[in-house]
């Protein structure tokens, strides 16, 4: 087991989902427990299904400084970026600790890939790229991470971690190094992910697209609900206790079993859980929240439920939030994050939007109901392709050392 | 520049490109002592994979599996206890060309394992199924300093854990309309062990630090690293050149500069580290 780590203050945090820009808006999507998913209308033949697309993003240009990145998930990226002051939280930061000292850590599974699936459907003679939509710089998976610092001007280190759905759970671990060795005093961690052709049609290709709104951890749950977001956060060493929730602790493994189906006895979740309690030096009889991984596909479902049901103690308040915001793939790690911020800012113990008879699998953790209750510790769990998984843990800042 | 944040030692190193099929051979032409294979190889058949999954890997599966095995049979480590860090500039373009391809004439043709390969995880995906490693690992990149950012994230985690870690790093050539966008050419891959104390496998050790200020260009020692400059991961070549010559940089500076982004550098420095009697150089 890995040791304890010193926790790390979440100085700001913020996602952008189909729910609304900005942090206020999820939450009250989560309170009232009303479902941002609509009848998919995405792309030139759209797949009977539904998403959570975020309104509005085709009339929002980049502003003209930044018009050579122009893609969707730029635009996504750059609106998440303004929701809650997040902006003016970063350049706090870089004034603070100096524009080198500030790392940028971004997940995201597809990037910019949907500016080239447009490319691709409109290939000029020569059979090359149109002269319109040829920047190397928005072709690549790094495209993402390589705009934010552009656009905030940030002078650290700048990296993406593209591990399908686990990859903005995984920034939050990749940033936690580097500030535990000194390298930087503050990171910026986060995912944006938009609506493509790549994961609408691909996850339809692996039978897991829902024709009707995800429901997860139904008995007659369907399959997926695929949405966009963006998230961030800003992380910074904390000195001590405060009123900002902290990250306490992260665990990450691998499945070593399939590249699209998670092990059946979920042993890499369970391994990854085990090193994030260990880091969080807690044990999870105190956890009073998980959001759980919750696609609503049979397998991940059914396998998620199981460990929930070996490992917390019954009174844990544990629920997918799909149903509210889709799954947002490699963004789902950090809007899922911001979702477990949320509940330990307010209490709020959210609902299982849309699901209406629970599996049999499921134990006394996994709930259809909201309640209002107090949340000191809440785990995120985040599980990908290629079995890799990444659980998460956070406090409200004045949680007590190991026990 | 900051003092050093720490010390790796490197206890495996392999290589693959088309001419300079795995480390023997490239370690011998980086030192000036031998040529490249005039007759280009093949890509590399894994013995990780079985027969068939070896001929329907990706190309970027075939390399990332190939030079993952051979530098950790050379470091006498166990795969499946060793944290992966994984990185690749563009993925595979072959795949996401097939992906883009399909999506622009028939989109509900997409085949299912083709998608799952389209992750930027495949090769984790399929180096930890192969070697039944539930460790931690990850898949990075950074553009033209992916291979400097992987670097990183593996002496990061190295010092951080004080673990050792493998570094596995590839890229392949740009296919079809993606050559618009894309100027990967040929296949390149390399895998280093990474380990935070010496052993009677380490072969270089390196006091490292990040600095202000973009980094020079890298300089390549022989005509043989500059004709695989084209290709994404090129990068790697300045500190593998370094480590074929017993760790020493070709410039006489002293360090070896690797860029991480328009700003910021990561400085690597020769340690020195005590030589086992069973040390093989």
């Amino acid at each position: 087991m890995p040791p304890p780590i010193a926790p790390l203050r979440i100085s700001a945090y913020t996602a952008t989902t189909a729910a609304g820009t900005g942090k206020g808006a999820l939450l009250d999507a989560l309170r009232t427990g009303r479902s941002a998913l609509t009848p998919n209308d995405f792309g030139p033949s759209p797949l009977p299904t539904w998403i959570g697309r975020v309104a509005g993003l085709e009339a929002m240009p980049l502003p003209q400084a930044l018009a050579a990145w122009e893609c969707r998930n730029h635009r996504l990226a750059w609106l998440g970026l303004a929701g809650d002051g997040f902006i003016d939280a970063v350049l706090a930061a870089r004034e603070r600790h100096g524009a080198a000292r500030v790392a940028l850590v971004l997940g995201t599974s597809t990037s910019s890939i949907g500016a080239t699936e447009d490319a691709y459907r409109a290939l000029d003679a020569a059979g090359e790229f149109p002269a319109d939509n040829r920047n190397p710089l928005v072709h690549t998976p790094h495209s993402l991470a390589n705009f934010v610092h552009h656009a905030l001007h940030l002078a650290g280190p700048c990296v993406t971690v593209s591990t399908a759905c686990s990859s903005s759970a995984k920034v939050f671990a990749t940033a936690e190094r580097l500030l535990r060795l000194g390298l930087v005093d503050a990171a910026v961690v986060g995912g944006v992910d938009t609506l493509c052709g790549s994961v609408l049609f691909g996850f339809n290709a692996l039978q897991l697209v829902s024709p009707e709104p995800c429901r997860p951890f139904d008995a007659r749950r369907s399959g997926i609900s695929i949405g966009e977001a963006a998230g961030f956060a800003l992380l910074e060493r904390a000195g001590g206790a405060d009123a900002a929730p902290q990250l306490l602790g992260y665990g990450e493994s691998s499945d070593a079993h399939h590249m699209s189906t998670p092990h059946p006895e979920g042993l890499g979740a369970e391994r990854a859980l085990d090193d994030a309690l260990a880091r969080a030096g807690i044990d999870a009889r105190r956890v009073d929240h998980v959001n759980l991984h919750g696609t609503a596909s049979a397998k991940n479902d059914e396998v998620e439920a199981a460990l929930l049901a070996r490992r917390f103690p019954a009174r844990t308040h544990a629920v997918s939030t799909k149903g509210v915001t889709g799954h947002t793939l490699g963004a789902a790690g950090i809007v899922e994050a911001v979702a477990c911020l949320l509940a330990i800012e307010t209490g709020w113990l959210p609902a299982m939007v849309n699901s209406r008879t629970l599996d049999a699998a499921c134990g006394p953790q996994i709930r259809l109901d909201g309640e209002q209750g107090e949340v000191r510790i809440a785990v995120s769990n985040s599980f990908g392709f290629g079995g890799n998984n990444c659980v998460l843990v956070f406090g409200d800042g004045a949680v007590e050392g190991p026990t | 520049m900051s003092p050093p944040a720490g010390t790796f030692f490197i206890d495996g190193v392999a290589f693959w490109a088309p001419t300079l099929p795995g480390w023997p051979l490239a370690r011998s032409v980086f030192r000036g002592e031998a040529e490249p294979l005039a007759v280009a190889a093949k890509r590399p058949a894994p013995e990780l994979l079985a027969a068939a999954e070896r001929r329907r890997a990706p190309d970027t599966v075939a390399l990332a599996l190939e030079v993952a095995a051979a530098a950790v049979r050379e470091a006498g480590r166990n795969a499946d206890t060793l944290p992966s860090i994984f990185t690749s500039s563009n993925g595979d373009l072959g795949v996401n060309d097939y992906m883009c391809s399909t999506l622009a004439t028939q989109p509900t043709a997409i085949s299912p394992t083709k998608f799952h390969n389209s992750v930027h995880n495949a090769a984790a995906g399929y180096w930890t199924m192969a070697t039944h490693c539930r460790e931690a690992s990850t898949a990075l990149s950074a553009f033209d300093a992916s291979f400097a950012a992987g670097l990183l994230e593996a002496a990061v985690q190295c010092q951080a854990d004080a673990r050792a870690v493998l570094l596995v790093a590839f890229d392949v050539e740009a296919v079809g309309a993606l050559r618009s966008v894309a100027a990967s050419q040929g296949l390149l891959a390399c895998a280093l062990v990474l380990a935070p104390s010496a052993s009677d496998r380490t072969i270089a050790a390196f006091e490292w630090s990040l600095a202000a200020g973009p980094a020079e260009a890298p300089a390549y020692r022989s005509a043989a690293a500059r004709t695989l400059a084209g290709n994404a991961m090129a990068d790697a070549l300045p500190l593998l050149e370094a480590i074929a010559v017993d760790g020493i940089p070709h410039d006489g500076a002293g360090a070896l500069a690797l860029r991480l982004s328009r700003s910021l550098a990561m400085v690597l420095k020769p340690a020195s580290f005590a030589t086992a009697a069973g040390a093989r150089r």
